[in-house]
C-alpha cells in the first residue's frame, strides 16, 4: 500500500480538527487499499468499479453530511471536503459517483422531499442499497438549464413526463433519477423509478475522459411519474442550482486530491530522472514548475478551509463557491498538464495517474458550470451586471 | 461480559526516528504516531467476539502512556469500542511495568477476556501479555491467527514453525493477536463522530516500577552508498563479476 502523505506547505492540517484529520485518513486509507490497486484498469476498460459502492457505504461516504437519522454520519462540512479531496485522490469518477449520490440525489430529497420521501429513500441511498442520478443537462441546454425542454403534464394520480437529459453521471446504473422538467413553465424535480414504463438510460459510449465513471442519457417517452413522486418543496430552477452548489463545493475540495498525487508523482520523478548527468528537478525550470504546483496547491488548500467554515457557519454565498470551483478546476488540469510535461514520455504511460487524471479533469472543469459560467456568476457578483442572463 | 483490548501508541513505521538529547528514549518531535498495527487486529476481534455475543458485552480500550495515546484510544472508540481508559505514567516503563499497570485496570474493570497485539512495534519485547496474564493468574495464548470463544472455552490457532498449533483455554484468558486473525475494520465516518461522544477514563496508573533500565538507545550505522553500475543490459556483466569477485555473495 502506499503511504500517500499529501504535501502540506503551510501546515494547514494544524485548522483542523481530531475527528476531521481522522476522517481524512480513514478515507485516505480506503483509497490506498481498494481504489488505487483497480483504478487504472477500470478506466482502460471504460468501467465504473461497482463492487466499491457497498465498501463505500459501509465506511459512510454517501451522503454522509446528512443527519444521522436518515443513517447519515453528520459530518461537517470540513470533514466532508476533505473527504472528496481524498477519494478524487484516487480517481475524479469515484468522487464524481459520491458526489452524485450524496449531493445530486440524497440532498435534493432531504431538501425537497417529503417525510416520507426522506423516509424511504434516504437510508437505502445512504448504504448503497439503491443508487441515484441527477438529470438537469439536455442535449440543447447545458449552460442554460433555463431552457430546458423536458416537460411534464398533470394526469389522473401523477405526471406524465417527456424529454432526454444528456451527459448523466451514474445514469445506466441508478435506481431512481431526480429528473427536472418543467410543469406549467415552472421548473419542478421529480423522483424516476428504473422501472417506470418509457423511460431508458443507455450509456454514452467513446469517453476520453472520466473513464471509470458511468455517463449517460435518460430518455422519457411519456413516463407516469406517480404524485406521491414529485418533490413537493421544488418552486423553480433555483432548486436544481442549489443542488449544483453542494455538488460544487465538494468539487473545489475534490480536485486538491488530484493536485496532490500529480505534484507528489511529478516531484518524485522530477528527483530521480537523470538527464545531463543532473536530476531533472536540479534544472531551473523543473523546479519553477514544481513551485507554481506547490503555491496552487497551498492556495486551495487555505481557500477551501476557509470555504467549509463559512459554510458551516452558514455565511458562504453561492458566488464564493464559484470563485472555488473555478479556480481550483483550472488550477488542477493545469497542475496535472504541467506534471505530465515533467514527466515526458512516461507522463502519458498509465503506469502513473497523471494523464488520467488530467483527462478527467477536462469533464471536472465543465461540469456543474463551466469555468466561464462561474466567471460570469463571481462577475454578476461584483458587479451587479449579469452577463448571461 | 466486559472484553478489554489494551492498545499502544507507537511511531509510525514509515516515520523518520531520531534519538532524544537523552540518549535514551526518541525524540517525539515530527513523529506521526499510529495505533499498533498488531493491536488493530486485537480491537477487530474484541468487537467481532461482542458481535457475536449478540448481548450486553461490553469492549473497554486500555493503554498506558501520556494524553497523547487519547489519539490512539479515539481511533479505537471510532473503530466500535465502547469507551477508553488512559494510564497515565510520568516516565516510560519497561514490559513489566506496562504489565502490572494493564494488570490491575484489567482487575478492577473485572474483565475476564483480554486482547492485545503479539507485540508492539517500537520495542519489539512481545512480553506484555504473557507477563500480564502472569500477574492476574489468567491463561494466555499468544501469536493467535484464530480465534472462537463457546461459553467459557476458547480455541486458538497459533502459529508455529512450519504450521500451525491448535490451542484450548478457559476464560479468563488474554490473547495476543498476530497478522491473519482477521481484517480490521475502517472506522467508519459515523464511528469517528460518535466517538466524540464516548468517555475516556484518565487516570494515574499503579505505581509500578521497572526491572529493566534502557542504558541508551543507537541508530543503526549508515549504509554506504550505493553505486550505479550503468543503467542497460551491459551492466549486468560487470554486477555479475563484482558480486563475485568483490562481495563475494555468489
Ligand atoms: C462526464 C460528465 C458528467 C456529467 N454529469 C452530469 C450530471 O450528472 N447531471 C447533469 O445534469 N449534467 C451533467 N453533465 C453536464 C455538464 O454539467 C454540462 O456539460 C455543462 O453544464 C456544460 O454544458 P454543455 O456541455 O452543454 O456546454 P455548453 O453550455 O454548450 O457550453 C459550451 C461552451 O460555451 C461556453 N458558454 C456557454 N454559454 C456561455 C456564456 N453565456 N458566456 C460565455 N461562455 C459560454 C461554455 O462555457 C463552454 O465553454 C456532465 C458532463 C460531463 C462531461
Amino acid at each position: 500500500m502506499d503511504n500517500f502523505k499529501g504535501v502540506d506547505y503551510f501546515n494547514t492540517e494544524s485548522l483542523l480538527t481530531q475527528e476531521e484529520i481522522m476522517i481524512r485518513d480513514t478515507v485516505r486509507i480506503f483509497v490506498s487499499k481498494q481504489v488505487l490497486p483497480l483504478i487504472e484498469e477500470h478506466y482502460s476498460k471504460g468501467k465504473f468499479p461497482m463492487h466499491l459502492i457497498p465498501q463505500m457505504a459501509e465506511i459512510g461516504l454517501l451522503g454522509p453530511n446528512l443527519p444521522e437519522e436518515y443513517g447519515c454520519a453528520g459530518l461537517n462540512n470540513v470533514a466532508y471536503g476533505l473527504m472528496m479531496q481524498e477519494l478524487e485522490r484516487g480517481d475524479s469518477g469515484i468522487r464524481s459517483f459520491a458526489s452524485v449520490q450524496g449531493s445530486l440525489v440524497m440532498y435534493p430529497i432531504f431538501t425537497f422531499g417529503s417525510e416520507e420521501q426522506k423516509n424511504k429513500w434516504l437510508p437505502l441511498l445512504s448504504k448503497g442499497e439503491k443508487i441515484g442520478c441527477f438529470g438537469l443537462t439536455e442535449p440543447n441546454h447545458g449552460s442554460n438549464p433555463g431552457g430546458m425542454e423536458t416537460k411534464a403534464v398533470k394526469v389522473d394520480g401523477g405526471y406524465l413526463l417527456n424529454g432526454t437529459k444528456m451527459w448523466i453521471t451514474n445514469g445506466s446504473i441508478a435506481d431512481i433519477a431526480i429528473v427536472w422538467g418543467k410543469l406549467k413553465g415552472k421548473v419542478m424535480g421529480f423522483i424516476v423509478e428504473k422501472e417506470f414504463k418509457g423511460f431508458s438510460a443507455p450509456e454514452i459510449r467513446g469517453k476520453h475522459s472520466l473513464r471509470a465513471s458511468i455517463t449517460s442519457e435518460l430518455i422519457f417517452d411519456d413516463v407516469f411519474v406517480p404524485d406521491e413522486n414529485i418533490l413537493p418543496k421544488t418552486t423553480g430552477l433555483k432548486n436544481p442550482l442549489m443542488c449544483l452548489n453542494q455538488a460544487r463545493y465538494g468539487i473545489a475540495w475534490g480536485v486538491v486530491g488530484a493536485m496532490l498525487t500529480c505534484y507528489e508523482t511529478a516531484l518524485n520523478y522530477a528527483k530521480s530522472r537523470i538527464q545531463f548527468e543532473k536530476p531533472i528537478a536540479a534544472f531551473q525550470m523543473t523546479q519553477e514548475k514544481l513551485v507554481y504546483f506547490l503555491t496552487e496547491i497551498t492556495k486551495s488548500q487555505l481557500l477551501n478551509i476557509q470555504m467549509g467554515r463559512m459554510k458551516d457557519n452558514g455565511t458562504l454565498k453561492f458566488a464564493q463557491v464559484s470563485l472555488a470551483k473555478r479556480n481550483n478546476c483550472e488550477k488542477a488540469l493545469e497542475i496535472a498538464r504541467m506534471s505530465r510535461e515533467i514527466l515526458g514520455a512516461n507522463g502519458i504511460s498509465n503506469e502513473y495517474p497523471i494523464m488520467r487524471h488530467s483527462a478527467n479533469l477536462e469533464s471536472v472543469k465543465t461540469y456543474e458550470g463551466t469555468h466561464e459560467m462561474h466567471t460570469l456568476i463571481v462577475g454578476e457578483d461584483i458587479t451587479g451586471y449579469s452577463a448571461f442572463l | 461480559m466486559k472484553i478489554a483490548v489494551c492498545i499502544s501508541h507507537v511511531p509510525d513505521t514509515a516515520t523518520k526516528i531520531n534519538i532524544a538529547d537523552n540518549g535514551k528514549e526518541i525524540d517525539p518531535a515530527g513523529v506521526t504516531y499510529i495505533i499498533n498495527p498488531y493491536d488493530e487486529f486485537a480491537v477487530e476481534e474484541a468487537l467481532t467476539t461482542k458481535e457475536t455475543l449478540g448481548d450486553d458485552s461490553e469492549v473497554i480500550a486500555i493503554s498506558v502512556g501520556n494524553d497523547k495515546n487519547k489519539e490512539t484510544i479515539k481511533k479505537a472508540l471510532a473503530m466500535g469500542v465502547d469507551s477508553g481508559v488512559l494510564l497515565k505514567i510520568e516516565s516510560q516503563l519497561d514490559s513489566f511495568g506496562i504489565a502490572k499497570a494493564l494488570a490491575e485496570e484489567i482487575k478492577a474493570q473485572g474483565c475476564d477476556l483480554v486482547f492485545m497485539g503479539k507485540q508492539s512495534v517500537d520495542f519489539d519485547n512481545q512480553i506484555v501479555g504473557q507477563m500480564t496474564s502472569a500477574i492476574l493468574d489468567y491463561s494466555c495464548i499468544s501469536v493467535v491467527v484464530d480465534f472462537k470463544l463457546d461459553g467459557q472455552d476458547i480455541t486458538c490457532e497459533r502459529e508455529i514453525e512450519g504450521g500451525k498449533e491448535v490451542v484450548a483455554a478457559q476464560l479468563p484468558c488474554i490473547i495476543t493477536a498476530q497478522k491473519g486473525l482477521n481484517e480490521p475494520r475502517y472506522a467508519s465516518l459515523k464511528g469517528i463522530m460518535s466517538a466524540k461522544k464516548k468517555t475516556i477514563e484518565e487516570k494515574s496508573a499503579v505505581e509500578t516500577e521497572s526491572n529493566t533500565e534502557v542504558i541508551g538507545l543507537k541508530k543503526p550505522p549508515a549504509k554506504n552508498p550505493g553505486r550505479i553500475l550503468g543503467t542497460d543490459s551491459s551492466a549486468v556483466h560487470e554486477l555479475v563479476r563484482l558480486l563475485r569477485e568483490e562481495a563475494k555473495v555468489i
